[in-house]
């Protein structure tokens, strides 16, 4: 028997995929779009859900990833194009496959260092220490010429996937769908797994993990480690989407964005990243075409969601959240 | 006789001027009830979180089944078979029983770092849980999270994830705290026959509990072991009639 949490979930999926197949069959490709970044955000926020959501762990600093990920699309891309070696005699890449892999590795590779330094930290001073690494890889982007600094990076063409014309916004957004749900399916087994189990205990209650004998400085940094490299692969994506990347993809404005998508949604709910940036992307289209100030009333939803209904969507829709 | 499973030899540790252990001395034989006593401010806790690892000793060493422990973090001394349980009882809130033993029951296993197989289907991590809760009475309430059990289950609880680590010693701090007087009569027979599966170290207030179980006690009083003997031993003994008990006894 379905619970009610899994028919939200199915509903909300079938949602962010009948809604630009539509659009697209009546020939509006900017709702496809639109879905695409809804997709893509959900998959960065994601990544962040694991860290944050069943880890407990507030990273301020994931726009380094997802910054990350980007520059790695288009820095793969940019040398595809122009031909010119990588390093050691590598060449570039436009094909999304690959460049995915790369932005996984070096996402997590990064994620897998600042946890190394941040994860013996907690509370305040874990949220301060992510946010200064993640600072610290902006301004190294801005103040690198080589991939053109402060004014960004273009793709010129969006990367490829074989067999799909990604140019077509409703191909591009059918990838994204189906790398957001893989990524989700990743998310349920992690959770129901023992390395899941640790780490949701671990955010619990930290003594007891020790107690019991698993050492949850390890068990957390893995589960950051693999929280950047998915939040990393939508980085990538969002570059494609955007063929632009930029070091405003890793300001910290981007890592409260992520973390805003998560509340919205329901923090630690499988759903609540793609709830939260559904939420977020209808806002800012809605509002945003009421009024330049939207981020102002969408501050005073996240303030009414923090104080009257802390479950976020999914907590409104399927009600709390249940632990087998 | 036979070699200490548990061995603390004269253990320091200081707080600023403030000696919280002075030279502490004490074992756990195989088999029995070793019962730590001493008034409020004694240094009991801070002898535990030495024990346990959450602070380390100036000096001395602590040895577990022989293997000196005395420089290992928390999660290494759990893994060679030292289970405890707490005073506040320490749990995951959200989990239900049956997970909460379940944690350990992993832990117990070896590897936490598997991704992908779902525990709620893994026969063998549940089937023992469940076992760990029948024998403390449990089984009924394997469903519900640690935080709706009452003070009395949370206890229970405890000693069940214990009881899952297959420990060597355990170590139990205050089980019969806040229990009512059924429940500290029950847990006092559990505890009687617990000593089969491996030796207690017990810090406990309830001197009836004390009297009833222990082997041996010994007695602290300002960081210091000013007593160890049987239990008629520490009954007569004047120094612990002025130190501790009073007219208790």
């Amino acid at each position: 028997m379905l619970n009610r949490e899994t028919l939200v979930n199915l509903i909300l999926a079938a949602l962010l995929l009948a809604v630009p197949l539509m659009a697209n069959a009546f020939g509006q490709p900017f709702y496809v779009t639109l879905a695409t970044r809804v997709a893509i955000l959900a998959l960065a926020a994601t990544g962040l859900n694991l860290a944050l959501g069943l880890g407990g762990l507030v990273s301020f600093g994931h726009a380094a990833f997802f910054g990350i990920g980007g520059y790695a699309a288009g820095i793969l891309a940019t040398h595809a194009f122009s031909g010119d070696p990588l390093l050691l005699g590598l060449s570039g890449t436009n094909q999304m496959p690959l460049i995915w892999l790369v932005a996984m590795l070096v996402a997590g590779l990064v994620g897998l260092l600042i946890g190394l330094i941040s994860l013996r930290t907690s509370g305040v001073y874990f949220i301060m220490i992510t946010l200064a690494f993640a600072q610290m890889v902006y301004y190294f982007a801005i103040s690198w010429p080589a991939y053109g600094g402060e004014d960004g990076l273009s793709i010129l063409v969006r990367n490829q996937f074989p067999g799909a014309n990604t140019m077509k916004p409703v191909s591009f957004f059918l990838i994204c769908y189906a790398v957001l749900i893989v990524a989700l399916g990743l998310f349920v087994l992690i959770r129901g797994s023992r390395f899941g189990s640790a780490l949701q205990a671990a955010r619990q209650n930290e003594v007891r993990v020790a107690t019991v004998g698993i050492a949850p400085y390890r068990i957390r940094l893995t589960a950051f480690a693999i929280s950047a490299a998915l939040t990393g692969l939508a980085g990538a994506l969002f570059a494609d989407l955007n063929r632009f990347v930029s070091p405003s993809m890793l300001s910290w404005h981007m890592s409260g964005e992520l973390i805003v998508l998560i509340i919205l949604g329901g923090t630690g709910r499988l759903f609540g990243p793609l709830a939260g940036a559904a939420l977020f992307v209808i806002f800012e289209y809605v509002l945003g075409g009421l009024t330049e100030r939207w981020q102002f009333f969408l501050g005073l939803i996240l303030l009414g969601t923090v104080l009257f209904a802390r479950g976020g969507l999914l907590g409104l829709l399927a009600g709390k959240a249940r632990h087998g | 006789m036979a070699e200490p499973v548990l061995e603390l030899s004269d253990i320091v540790k200081s707080f600023g001027a403030l000696r919280a252990t002075d030279h502490v001395s004490l074992d756990l034989k195989p088999g029995e009830i070793h019962a730590l006593i001493g008034p409020n401010g004694a240094g009991k806790s801070t002898l535990i979180h030495q024990i346990c690892g959450t602070l380390r000793q100036d000096s001395g060493t602590i040895r577990l089944a022989g293997k000196d422990i005395g420089h290992l973090g928390v999660a290494e001394r759990s893994r060679l078979g030292l289970g405890r349980t707490f005073q506040v009882s320490s749990l995951t809130p959200d989990f239900s029983a049956l997970r909460n033993v379940m944690l350990a029951v992993q832990a117990q296993q070896g590897s936490s770092f598997r991704f992908f197989k779902p525990v709620m289907r893994d026969a063998s991590l549940i089937d023992r849980s469940m076992a760990m809760l029948e024998r403390v009475g449990l089984q009924d309430r394997a469903r519900i999270p640690a935080a709706e059990l009452s003070h009395g289950e949370r206890r229970q609880l405890e000693i069940a994830i214990a009881l899952a680590l297959s420990s060597k010693a355990f170590l139990l701090d205050e089980p019969m705290a806040g229990m009512g007087p059924e429940g500290s009569k029950a847990l006092t027979g559990f505890l009687h026959s617990l000593r089969q599966e491996a030796p207690i170290l017990l810090v406990e207030h309830d001197m009836d509990a004390v009297f009833a179980l222990a082997d041996r006690i010994s007695v602290l009083v300002y960081g210091r072991v000013i007593a160890t003997g049987t239990v008629e031993e520490i009954r007569r003994d004047p120094a612990v009639r002025t130190a501790y008990l009073g007219d208790h006894a």
